[in-house]
């Protein structure tokens, strides 16, 4: 069977976005938007297609990047193989002053 | 497609002023919303007239007002209408005559008012009149061959999930691209869908000024955001949006900003206002969709492109006409989404043969592009076809509405 796979966006990004659902401990191949498989990893939990998996493993207060820019800072450790979303990521960006 | 000599056309309408229209339609264009009802009647007894009715009403103040005298001015004076009935009250802000006098250099214009008639019946008759001569001459002008830096595409995302950067964007972006090369302008736009992604954008203007002005915008919107003192999260990104993956504005914007494809930033408009030469621009306008084509249009394009995320999880769908609040503006909406593959019968393209790797961006981009020549040439677009929906003109204001 094929491996599901994740796309990472740009080399240097800590995260790739799932392109079908995935279950907890299934291996998913983690890809380059030319299609070339970078490494093969475990998914720590079920994470839905679009949503995103942390290829590495993310310190508290680390920059979470997608396309090699910041989306935000982590507001947890994220270990690797987990879902990265809305429950431990916050924008950076400052309103105002 | 008309390749000649290895140069590439369209077959469009060419008018005395401006570029080439790829519609040739007669619309009714009331002065104010207070007189639809009036303009909706007088096109309802001509054949093949458009009532455009709108949302503006003397309660604009400032900045609002003038983008509502530009807006309509811009719709007059698109490329894809052949002639304008203007229908008026007489005391409104925006008049009629005001409105013919800036319609004019580019085509045929009327006027009439319920002040200048006297009454209603006699301004329906009086314009019935004018329209149906409008519809006679339109009637005869047939299509020819065109330059492609006749062309003005406006580009928007919707229902934007992690998928949309992969597949619908940047197949748009490509487009786009192939566009430009060929002497065409793209205007993209939603000011608040830059939030994060700004200095990736300014990084491409071609100046200083540009540079500044892109900034600007954005900066103008966070301080309004600050000012209402909310937070954005549940609108930027939406719950759909966060369904679909998208975490943060950040990346939201970053994914949003790949649809406008990568040639340099030639400039920044404000809503409405044209593009002065070929290129890619961005204009300072709203996410929402109805009120930012009205944008795109007055501001010159004569094709819109929709690019569709649509969120896995969120299964936004679709609807088969939506938006399609400008009957004269043909929308090329593409879908990204293989989730969504069961509404791909309401999209023009189908984009989500990338995500399996089936499909290359290149291809699909250079099926878009293809696409904006066809309906350059007539092609009438998904939602050109179905008929009976039609919404009220949302021209947009962004201050203090009396």
């Amino acid at each position: 069977m094929l491996m599901k796979k994740a796309i990472m966006m740009n080399k240097d990004d800590n995260v790739a976005t799932v392109l079908e659902g995935i279950k907890r401990g299934e291996t998913i191949a983690v890809v380059s938007t030319d299609n070339k498989v970078i490494k093969n990893m475990e998914a720590g939990e079920e994470i839905a297609a679009g949503h995103k998996i942390a290829v590495d493993s993310i310190s508290k207060e680390e920059t979470v990047l997608k396309y090699g820019e910041s989306i935000g800072t982590a507001a947890d450790r994220i270990d690797k193989g987990m879902h990265v979303h809305v429950h431990n990521v916050r924008s950076k960006v400052k309103y105002g002053g | 497609m008309v390749v000649e000599g290895g140069k590439m056309h369209f077959n469009g309408y060419k008018r005395e002023k401006g570029p080439a229209g790829i519609r040739n339609h007669v619309i009714v264009l009331p002065t104010i919303g207070c007189i639809n009802e009036l303009a909706s009647e007088v096109a309802s007894r001509v054949k093949e007239a458009i009532p455009l009715l709108h949302n503006h009403a003397c309660i604009r103040l400032g900045p609002d007002l003038s983008r509502a005298r530009r807006t309509l001015v811009g719709i007059g004076t698109n490329p894809n209408i052949h002639s304008v009935l203007l229908v008026g009250l007489g005391c409104e802000s925006i008049t009629a005559e005001e409105l013919a006098e800036e319609i004019l250099p580019y085509k045929q214009v009327e006027a009439v008012t319920i002040k200048k008639e006297g009454n209603y019946s006699s301004a329906l008759e009086k314009g019935v009149a004018a329209l149906r001569e409008m519809v006679w001459e339109a009637s005869e002008v047939k299509r020819e061959k065109c330059d492609m830096d006749d062309l003005t595409v406006g580009i928007k995302c919707g229902g934007s999930g992690s998928v949309s950067a992969i597949a619908s964007n940047p197949a748009t972006g490509q487009a786009a691209d192939i566009l430009i090369e060929n002497g065409g302008r793209v205007i993209f736009s939603e000011t608040a869908e830059l939030i994060g992604a700004e200095h990736v954008l300014a990084a491409r203007a071609v100046n200083k000024t540009v540079r500044h002005k892109l900034l600007g915008c954005v900066d103008h919107m966070k301080r309004k955001i600050a000012d209402y003192g909310v937070d954005i999260f549940g609108s930027e990104p939406t719950r759909g949006n966060i369904a679909g993956g998208l975490t943060t504005i950040e990346e939201k914007s970053l994914g949003a900003i790949i649809k406008g494809g990568s040639s340099p930033l030639v400039g920044v408009l404000e809503y409405g206002e044209r593009p002065s030469s070929s290129g890619l621009y961005f204009m300072d306008g709203t996410t929402q969709a109805s009120q930012l084509f009205l944008g795109m249009f007055a501001a010159g394009a004569q094709i819109q492109v929709f690019s569709f995320g649509g969120g896995l999880p969120a299964r936004f769908r679709g609807l088969p006409s939506y938006p399609c609040g400008i009957p004269v503006f043909p929308v090329i909406k593409v879908l990204g989404n293989p989730g969504d593959v069961e509404e791909r019968e309401y999209f023009d393209i189908y984009a989500g043969d990338i995500i399996g790797g089936k499909m290359s961006v290149k291809e699909v981009g250079k099926s878009i592009f293809d696409e904006f020549i066809s309906v350059a040439s007539g092609k009438m677009t998904i939602t050109e076809s179905r008929t009976g929906y039609q919404e009220l003109l949302q021209i947009y204001a962004d201050g203090l509405l009396m």
